[in-house]
This record gives structure tokens, sequence and C-alpha cells, in this order.
């Protein structure tokens, strides 16, 4: 007889409220090794920890283990007494906020409890004794829906995408029109020291597929040399991935010119005024243009009376947020613009001390990639030989893209 | 209509009601009011008493209403088996349903009702549902198999399911191949002994085939089974390396770490000049940065293995420090772990930019964070040599903002500074001394304390500074007040005329007025000191002090190579051994990274520690020091000639007979004689217990001190009857290689601790090398002639075994039953050459020649006498 309390992965998946009700929502216990009332003490835990400002996604509590994430108002924890794999328990966490999203809109209080029912077959579906099992909520609403009375009229099968080969996609499908769409998007995260020399700079590139294609098609993407040997690796998602599939593959840091380079002078004079001077300038080729520009500049949190200059755009204070935010619809390749903001400030001092956030930059250039990665060709191979129209976009957009101040 | 709606009936009666509700003879309502009772099961109400009624819902052809009956099941049948029996006969029967959906439901939930009852009706259903026509099936049936064995492992053995997984690893479907590994994989991890994963190359094709198929999650439960493979030479290894590597480009942080584990331990078996050896570790690098990309908790968990792979593989990340700079927006638990793995990656070539780094963070708001990166500085400026100036001006900046808690974490590494670099950088006191006021606490004024005493012969006023300390002396925190007496003693040496009177207060405040021992102790000494002898005391008190190591919180070796076993799992997030945080896990075996340095032993010489060390690699370098030197166990050359020639057949590991360990007249009537046997992989220690008292004796229990391989019991002794006068019992130890590690002279020294009811007896005894000889020691052919040329000639050791009358055959069978392997066979010139290899349980290798001249009964060896004659002479 064994009935030992060490073999376990997570056992539980506990929903839970906002921490002033610490109730819990549903739970779902996958082993029969951790007591349930071994989450009261996450809750004291996770106070602590709150208290003294220092919060860690891991906690234990006797030989208990506290696995969790928070989702707008919701704590996600998995309880294990083993050594579990910790990034499984983690991706699958996040795993679950995706697949509920999916189902339910929003993933919050109310939607837990209109659907329970559907939450607990989920929850079984999604994991046996600690094994994540299907997680594609694609194929998951197949055969779990929320009219539960859809099922017992159709006579149900399991999906063959359940435990196919080819698990991503059923067969039969058929579209009018055999159309793929490539959308090539690249991050750029950006560093920026006060002094001005760039800390680091990268690029996170991903190619999103969204494909309408009948059958079981293979789809072979031909990209230039440089990065067909860097895709080659997810050879087997690459190729026949029909949903949409993100293939991720960060170029190591190729020391980037930051498209927009920002220069800021921020004055501040202490119990009278703030004065912001914000210099943009597109570094990008002429043809090119940046969309939806927004620069976000941080004020003091006591700032009051703006006032706003801009060359172009227009600026906004958004007090909640303590930041002044400049937004451009469009700006050209080459071009320099010029922002001044002036802040009253009150003559009693602050004595809070506040951090000194960055200014950070959002955009969007189309028709551009800064790797210069370039599709070169789209084959579809599929037994009925149809043709299929392939659409290709580039989009280089801010990732975390930060710049940091002097003041 | 949402669901909340059964959330909210708590009237009065409400169990009856729904009573009611659960009998009606309308469908609708029976499905509405199953959903109540879930619904306030949700919420933690007790509705256990409708258990009768509920499962009277169960024969149903609505899937819905049958999951939600199944879901009740599995919370209360727990509290009412007996009732649970109830629902059996439906299982069964759901079991064979013509839908797959609900026969894997069935058996799925099944497993889940951990009521003993309910597992011996299981056994058919599971059986037959393995065997299942539908994947779907399948998988959750190999899930099951898991299950069970978690609630009865006898009974899984039994009925052979464990054969079954196993041909599941075979299945033309992924997904059934992924949670059959996966459930194997558990069911291993509580018989860390079985060969349950029987891992030869042909399954690790399968793996690595179905591998490219699965799901992520699969792929996770695939790569962490091969993790636990050992390649069986570095062909494989670097073949099994080549099928994993696409798997670092996968999107889920999961599968990527899972990756870099099996990579992580199989590079261990690649030769370093090899080129794919450095294609290996430029792939490493790009998936690591990339999951800095990912969700913060993900992220976090990275960087903890990060930090585990930047220690044992610093060439990795090199390059990537700039990766790990700190973004505003991280939350405190990735700033910390990044801050500490950009210490580890600073070196001369980006010191500066580090600094720069640092410096920023130092100006940041929170305080924790702060404090660490001053820290930082001073722990860049220990360990390059370079930068010191650069950090220690750097850290003067912050002194300057006066923000107190930056100024106090400067004080505290400046005093590190001034230990790894004596003498340097003194001009800096004076700016510390400024700062004296504002120190409040306690790490930092024992820090400018000692800085003070050290050097109080450059400091005009030292004493002035002292005597201010000294008013609130007995206010102030113990490590302070050592610190006080210390520097004051210092002071005193340095400068004895002024300060006498100094010294003579502290001195009686420390010793007088104190009720901390330590501090008095300290005061009594240096009084002592000071008025017999004041030049020993200026020899002994203001010694030269050793220098401060560079790195202090480096991991362990043995710990790390555990750890990078761990990859990805809690063990790597604590930077802990499983053992010490999982229950239960005591006795089960350290995971160890493979083992490629080999060595032979010297017998010549006392072979020196430093040269096996240098030529082993991994395992700690003391232990196998003295192998050559121990001396002979059971039995030496003189039993030779008994054992007669012609034992062809592999005996099995040589047991030599009991002796006597401890005497009767030592241990109050107790004696105990003994030995030691390797069998099937397990080592044992096998006692007899004589009571030669007059009364009963009770309550046996044993214990082994640290010894030099770390052997320690696996359980605890089983004396289940009483031992009456003159009676004898013999008892079957199994012995671990988990416990304490400590370097024994001789070598295989065990010392032992055995307590009755009357009292504790001690006695230490030896066992036989060849205990440590594990089942795997065949060392790989292809590279064994080269590794065996690479060894220096003087770590070399001949020596002749002789009057042996075995042909080289018998020999090499009989030394296979010990687990010395023959690796291969030359004859030259009439002589027999056989090359051989064992493996220890630490994964040290030896490898030996052995000649044998036809008709010449002496044999010619390279490794210690002790083991190839006892063997050899073994019967």
């Amino acid at each position: 007889m064994s009935r030992c309390h060490f073999l376990s992965r997570q056992e539980r998946v506990l929903l839970q409220t906002p921490m002033s009700s610490h109730q819990v929502l549903i739970c779902r216990n996958y082993k029969g090794d951790v007591d349930m009332s071994e989450i009261d003490h996450f809750f004291t835990l996770l106070m602590q920890q709150e208290e003294e400002g220092l919060v860690c996604p891991v906690m234990s509590h006797g030989n208990v283990h506290f696995l969790w994430i928070k989702h707008s108002n919701l704590y996600l924890v998995a309880t294990t007494n083993k050594n579990s794999n910790a990034s499984l328990v983690y991706a699958f966490l996040y795993k679950l906020v995706e697949v509920f999203t999916e189902y339910f809109k929003e993933l919050e209080e109310e939607s837990i409890q209109d659907n329970f029912v559907v939450v607990y077959e989920l929850l079984d579906e999604l994991m046996d004794f600690g094994f994540p099992q299907t997680t594609d909520s694609k194929i998951l609403q197949e055969y779990i829906t929320q009219k539960g009375n859809k099922l017992e009229v159709a006579k149900t099968k399991v999906p063959t995408t359940v435990t196919n080969a080819v698990s991503w996609r059923s067969e039969g499908i058929k579209y009018k029109k055999n159309e793929v769409f490539i959308d090539v998007i690249e991050s750029i995260n950006v560093l920026v020291n006060a002094n001005g020399s760039v800390m680091s700079s990268d690029i996170v590139g991903s190619i999103k597929l969204k494909t309408m294609l009948s059958g079981m098609p293979e789809l072979r993407l031909g990209l230039n040399d440089r990065m067909l040997f860097a895709l080659t690796g997810r050879k087997n998602q690459t190729i026949l991935h029909c949903l949409s599939d993100e293939l991720m593959k960060r170029i190591s840091p190729t020391n980037v010119k930051p498209l927009i380079w920002i220069e800021s002078v921020i004055e501040k004079f202490s119990h009278s005024r703030v004065e912001i001077m914000v210099k943009a300038k597109g570094q990008f080729k002429k043809q090119s243009v940046a969309n939806n520009v927004e620069i976000r500049v941080p004020v003091p949190s006591d700032a009051d009376s703006p006032k706003f200059k801009t060359s172009t755009g227009h600026a906004k204070y958004v007090p909640e947020k303590n930041l002044v935010v400049w937004s451009i619809k469009s700006f050209p390749g080459g071009k320099e613009f010029l922002m001044r903001a002036h802040f009253g400030l009150p003559s009693v001092e602050n004595h809070e001390l506040e951090g000194r956030p960055p200014i950070t930059v959002k955009f969007e250039i189309p028709y551009f990639t800064v790797s210069g990665i370039q599709v070169r060709y789209m084959k579809i191979i599929e037994k009925s030989g149809y043709q299929a129209l392939p659409w290709v976009r580039y989009i280089t957009q801010s990732g975390d893209y930060q710049l940091r101040t002097n003041s | 209509m949402t669901d909340s709606k059964y959330f909210t009936t708590t009237k009065k009666g409400e169990i009856f009601e729904l009573k009611a509700e659960l009998n009606s003879d309308k469908k609708e309502k029976k499905k509405e009011a199953v959903k109540k009772v879930i619904a306030s099961m949700t919420v933690g109400k007790d509705v256990s008493a409708l258990f009768p009624d509920v499962v009277n819902c169960m024969q149903t052809d609505n899937l819905e209403l049958k999951k939600l009956v199944y879901l009740y099941l599995m919370n209360y049948a727990k509290s009412q088996p007996d009732m649970a029996i109830m629902a059996v006969n439906t299982f069964v029967k759901d079991c064979e349903d013509p839908n797959p959906l609900i026969r894997a439901l069935a058996v799925r939930t099944m497993g889940c009702i951990r009521v003993d009852k309910i597992t011996e009706y299981l056994c058919e259903p599971l059986r037959k549902c393995l065997k299942d026509e539908d994947p779907y099936v399948r998988k959750t049936a190999a899930v099951c198999v898991a299950k069970l064995h978690d609630i009865n492992a006898q009974l899984v053995e039994d009925q052979g399911f464990l054969d079954t997984l196993k041909d599941l690893i075979s299945d033309s479907n992924p997904m059934v191949v992924a949670n059959a590994v996966a459930a194997l994989s558990e069911i291993a991890e509580s018989h860390p002994n079985s060969n349950l994963l029987d891992l030869n190359p042909q399954t690790i094709n399968k793996l690595l085939t179905a591998l490219n198929e699965c799901t992520e999650w699969g792929q996770i439960f695939i790569l962490d089974c091969l993790a636990n493979y050992m390649p069986c030479d570095d062909r494989e290894s670097q073949s099994i390396c080549e099928r994993v590597t696409p798997r670092l480009s996968h999107a889920n942080s999961a599968v990527v770490l899972s990756a870099v584990k099996v990579l992580m331990k199989f590079m261990e078996m690649l030769p370093k000049d090899l080129d794919y050896y450095g294609t290996l570790l430029k792939k490493l690098a790009p998936p690591l940065v990339t999951l800095l990309s990912a969700e913060a908790e993900l992220q976090y968990v990275a960087l903890r293995n990060i930090n585990l792979i930047v220690q044992k593989r610093p060439e990795i990340l090199k390059h990537e420090m700039k990766v790990f700079f700190v973004k505003y927006n991280d939350p405190i638990y990735v700033k910390l772990e990044k801050l500490d793995i950009m210490i580890r990656l600073a070196s001369q070539a980006n010191i500066a930019q580090v600094l720069a780094e640092l410096k920023e963070y130092a100006t940041e708001v929170d305080v924790d964070f702060v404090r660490k990166a001053v820290r930082a500085i001073g722990r860049c400026a220990i360990k390059v040599e370079q930068s010191a100036e650069r950090c220690v001006s750097t850290l003067l900046d912050l002194i300057q903002t006066k923000v107190n808690y930056v100024v106090q974490e400067a004080i505290v590494v400046i005093k590190d500074i001034f230990r790894k670099y004596p003498n340097k950088y003194e001009s800096v006191i004076a700016t510390l001394c400024e700062n004296l006021d504002s120190l409040d606490e306690p790490e930092a004024r024992a820090a400018m304390i000692w800085i003070v005493g050290e050097y109080a012969e450059r400091i005009d006023n030292a004493d002035e500074l002292l005597e201010s300390f000294l008013e609130g002396f007995h206010d102030e925190s113990a490590q302070v007040q050592l610190q006080l007496l210390t520097a004051i003693v210092k002071l005193f040496l340095k400068k004895p005329t002024e300060t006498q009177e100094l010294v003579q207060q502290v001195l009686s405040l420390a010793t007088q007025d104190s009720d901390n021992p330590d501090l008095r102790d300290r005061g009594y000494i240096y009084w002592r000191l000071l008025s017999t002898d004041p030049v020993a005391a200026k020899e002994v008190v203001l010694a030269e002090k050793p220098l401060i190591s560079e790195e202090t919180d480096l991991i362990e070796p043995t710990l790390l190579e555990e750890l990078i076993c761990h990859i990805g799992t809690l063990a790597s997030v604590y930077h802990k051994p499983p053992s010490a945080f999982v229950e239960g896990s005591r006795g089960v075996q350290h995971k160890r990274l493979p083992a490629r340095a080999v060595i032979t032993l010297v017998k010549r010489t006392g072979l020196s520690g430093s040269n096996m060390g240098a030529g082993l690699g991994v395992a700690p370098a003391a232990m196998p020091a003295s192998l050559g030197g121990a001396p002979a166990v059971g039995g030496g050359l003189g039993d030779l000639f008994d054992l007669g020639g012609g034992v062809g057949m592999p005996t099995g590991s040589y047991v030599a007979p009991k002796t006597v360990w401890l005497l009767a007249i030592k241990a109050k009537g107790l004696e105990i004689s003994g030995t030691f046997a390797r069998r099937g992989g397990i080592i044992q220690m096998d006692l007899s217990l004589t009571n030669k008292a007059m009364s009963v004796m009770t309550d046996f229990a044993v214990q082994f001190n640290r010894n030099s391989f770390g052997l320690a019991p696996a359980g605890p002794m089983q004396v289940l009857t009483p031992l009456s006068p003159n009676q004898t019992i013999d008892v079957s130890l199994p012995l671990s290689m988990s416990g304490p590690v400590m370097k024994m002279e001789p070598l295989n020294n065990l010392q032992v601790a055995v307590k009755n009811n009357i009292d504790v007896f001690y006695f230490s005894c030896q066992y036989p090398l060849s205990l440590l000889f594990v089942e795997d020691g065949r060392f790989y052919r292809q590279v064994f002639l080269a590794t065996w040329k690479d060894i220096p000639n003087d770590s070399e050791a001949q020596f002749q075994i002789k009057d042996i009358h075995l042909n080289s055959d018998v020999a090499s069978n009989k030394l296979q039953g010990s687990n010395i392997f023959t690796i291969a066979k030359r004859t030259v010139e009439g002589q027999d050459m056989l090359y051989q290899s064992i493996k220890l349980t630490n994964g040290i290798w030896v490898l030996a020649e052995m000649r044998i001249q036809t008709g010449n009964p002496n044999y010619t060896c390279t490794v210690p006498r002790i083991v190839y004659a006892s063997l050899l002479h073994s019967q």
C-alpha cells in the first residue's frame, strides 16, 4: 500500500478572488496529496511578503509549495509537495488564462462563477494527474462547449485532433478562397542611459500566419538566407500550422540604432516649476513613416497647471499616471520634432521619494524590418493542388523601449 | 442565463430541497439540482449527505450531467467509501461505452477515486482501456496507471500494468507515448532503484521520434525523461544533442528549459576539442536570452536557472551581459536575480558598463534593490581586480549622496575591499569618517569600527572616534560590541601611550558588565594576553589576515552538478537539492552529471590528491586519493591457492565471509558480525546480531558517521522481534549513497553506531571497494584507447597478483560479476591483455590493463591489489 504523499506535480489549481475577500472560487484537486486547507497559508504568506515588499512567485509553507500568478483580480495558484517542473507549472497557468479568456472573453470572478460547470470540465480536460493535456482552445472548443446540451445531441466522438499526429488541425476544412496572411513583426527593445549611450538594443522577431487553406496542406516558407537558418528549427510548426502560429526567434543584439531617438531636458526648479524639452528624431529611412507614435514623459506627481507647445502632434497630461503623452499620428523618417512642457510645482515640497521612471516610446512602422528579413517564397503542397494567395505584411514596432532620464 | 444563479440558494432546509429535486423524474430538473449541488460544493459547503441521491443520477446519457456526477464522486467518495461502491457498476459499464469520450472519462475518474475497494474493480476496465483502439482512451488509461500506482503500488505490479505501460512507449500515437513516459517517470521516482524506464538506444530513438510530433507538454515529459538517460558513448550523446537542439527555439519556455537541461547534461560527455562542442555552446545562448522576454514568473525561473548555468559554463553567456540590465518595470524579484547574474558575468572586458549600470541602480527608489546594487559594486571590486579603483571611486560618489542606507551599504562593502586589497585605498578613510554619525545599522557600524581599528595608526583621532562609540556600549548589538573591543585593543597595541585608559574601559565593559559569553571570553583573552605578553599580543591581534576570497557565493560544485540535472524544477529555483524540501525523498539517489574524466591509480608512492583531482575533473579530488594505499580488505594474498581453477561462470559480486565487528565484552553482551554485499545494484550490509547477555534486547537502530562515499542506511534496521539471550538474528540493511561525505582514513572505513534498549555502541569496519562498483561501469570502447594514452605515466601503478590459475576468459567473467568490465582483449606474444573499466558510485572511472601470461600464474595489473586479489580469489 502506498498512500505516500510525495508523488505529485501540481495538485490543484485554484482560482481566487482578490486578497480582501480571500475566497477560493474554484479548486481542482488533481492528486490526493495536498490538503485543501493548505491554501489558507498562501494568503498569510502573500500578505507577509507584500508587507515586506519582497513578493516572490514561489512560496512555501512546510513541504507545500505555492506557485502562483496574478491575473486582473484573480490569483491562480498551483500547489505541490514535490520537486515539480516549475517552468511547466507557470507555462501551464498562463495557458489556463489564455484558454479561459478565449472561452469567456474576460477571466474574472464573475466569469468563473457564471461558467463554473464549463470551468470544471475544462480543468478536467486540461490536466490529468498533474500532467497537462490538450491546451489548445481551438481543439477544446470542438468538444467542450458552453452549451452543454449541444453535446448530447451530437453523439460525440473524440475529435481526432486531440490525439492526431497533426494535433492542431481538423480534417475536412474547406475554404472558398485559399489565402495566407503573413505578418512579419519585429519588436524593438531599447534601453538608453541618461547620458545618451545605448545600453542594449535588440529585436524580438515573430512571424504570424493566419491561414485559410483547405485540406491538409503543407506550407513552406522561404526567407532570405540568414533567417532561413534560424527557422528550420521549428520546421514542425513552421510547416503545417494552420490556425495561427507564432515563431519566436531572437536575433542576438546587433546594435541597431534606436529608430526613434529622444533627447530630453527635464529641469526641476524646486517649489516653483518643471520645464521639459523633448526632441524626437526619426532615425530610419526617409521613405518609411512611423505611425501612432506616443512619447511618454514622466513628470513629478505633484505637478500642476500644465502648458504645452509642440512642433507637431499634440501633448496631453495624464495626471493619474504622472505622464505627459505626446502623440504624433505620422512621423516620417529623418524628421525631427520638438515638444516643450511647463508645469507648476507646489511650494510645499513633496517628501515622498519618487522613482525616476524612464521615457517610453510607442510606435509602429509598416513595410519595414530592421533585420532585413524578407519572405522570398511561399509554397503550398496539397493533394488537390490548389493555388493559394499569400499576403505579406511587415511591421516594425516598439517593444520595451526605454530611455532613462536625469532628473 | 448564467450558472451564477446556482450559488444563490441559501435558504434553510436546502439539503432537503435538493434531495427532492435530485430524485425528480424530470431530466432537466435533475440536472439543475446536480448543478446546485456542485455549486454548493465549490463554495465549500458540505453536501456529502446527498451522496446516494447524486450517485443515482449517474446513469444517464447526458454527458454534461455525467461529468458533474463524476466530479461530485471524486470529491466525496473518500468520505463515503462504502457508498462509493454503488458507483462501480456504472463505471465499469461506462468503460465499455461505444463513445470513446465516455470510456476515457470513466477511466480517468475511477483513477481519481482514492478508495481501496474501488481500485480492485478498476483493474479489468483499465486493462481493456490500455489496449483501446482510440488513442484518446489509451493516453487517459496510461495516466490512470500512475494514479493507481499512487494508491496501491503492489496491485499495479501484480497486475502487470507496468509492462503494458512500457509497451505504450512504442505506441503509434505521440500523445500516448508522451503520457506513458510521464506516467512511468512519475512511478519511477518512487522506486529510484527499479529499472522501470529501462532506457536503451532503441527506446531513446522512439522517444526522439515522438518528440517531434507531440504537444508542447508531451515534449517536456519526453525531454525530462531523456535527461535521466546515460548515453553509452560520446557519439550517441552527440546524436541525441543534435536531435534535441531544435526544441531550443520553441515558444514555450518550459520546453526550452527542459531541452537546455538535456544539452547541459550530455555536453559533459562530449570531448571539448570536438567542433560540435563549440557549436552547441553557441547555440545555447540565444534561447536563454529569449527566455527573458517571457512573463515575469517564467523569467524568474529562467534567471534562477541561468544563474546555475553561468556558474557551470560561464562561456555560454559571457557576451550577453547587456540583456541582464534591469528594466524600470521589472518586478523586484526579477531585478534582484538579474543583478546577481550581472556580477557573475562581470569581467575586465565589460566592467565599465556594469559599473555604470550599478551606479544607476544605486540611485533608484526601491531600498532593497538599491542596497543590493551597492553591494554588487563591492563584489565587482573584489572579483575584477583591475576595476577595484573605479569601484571604490564609484562608492565614494555614492557616499556623497548622503542617502542614509546607501552610505551604510557602501561602508560595509568598502570594508571587504580593504580586506581584499590591504594598504591600497586608505585615502578614502577620511571620507568614511565624515559619515560616522549617520550610521545606525549594526553591520555598517561594525564595518566602520573595524576600519578604524585596522588603520588606527593612520587616523589621527582614532581614539576619539572609538571613544564616541564606547559611550553607548551596552546599547550596541553584539556584532558591534565585539568589533569595538577588538578595534580598541588594536588601537592600544598601535598607540599604547595615549590609549591605556580606553582599553581598560572597554575590557571592563566587556568582561564585567556584559551578559554575552562570547564578548566576555574575548575580553578575557585580550586582557590576559595584554597583561602577560604584550609582544605575543601584538603578534596575535595584529597578525596579517588572509585575503578574502573572490567568490564566496558560489554554489558548491557537487550541489551545482545536481542542480544542473534538475534544471527547470523547483530545486533549481530554490538552489537546493530536492531532498532538502521534498518529504520522503531521503535515500533517493542524487542525480549527477555523467563523468568523462578518467583516472588510474598510483600505487608506487602515496599518490597525491592533487594530481588525481586534475585528472578527475568533476569528482571531489580528495576522495579516491588513498584508494591505492588502502589496506587489504577481506583476505589478502594468502588464500589464493584455495581457489582451484575451473570456476568459469560469472559468480556475482564477491561477498566476504562475516567477521566480528563488535565484541560482546565491549558492548554489554551484544556481538555483531557482518559483511557487505552488492546485489543487483543494491548495496547491503549483512549483520548478525547475537545476544550474549542475560536480558532481552529490543529497540535496535543503526546510524553511520559521515564517510568517504556517503554510505548511509536506506531504511531503518528491521529487527522485529526482541532478541532473547543466546539468540542470533541475521539482518540485511540496504544502504544508499546519499549520506554526507567526509574523507575517512583509511578510505573505506565506516564508523557505525548501533543502539538498543541498553546503550549505544560504536564500532568501525571497512567495506570492500568493490561494493562501490556500479553496474553501468562499461567504458566507451571507442574512446578507451585514446583515454588510456592520455593518462600521464605518473598516475599509473603496476603490481602483480600472484598464483592465480585462471585463464583470461574465466578471470574476466569472474571480475564482471563484480562489475569490473572487460572492454577489449588483445593477445600479444602469448600474453593476454585485458583492458578493463570500473565505475564507482560517485562517477569516478578507473581503467585497468591486466596482462596474463599463459602458464604464468602471476597477473600484472594496474589497479589496487586489494580489489583484484580478493575478487579473483573469491568463489
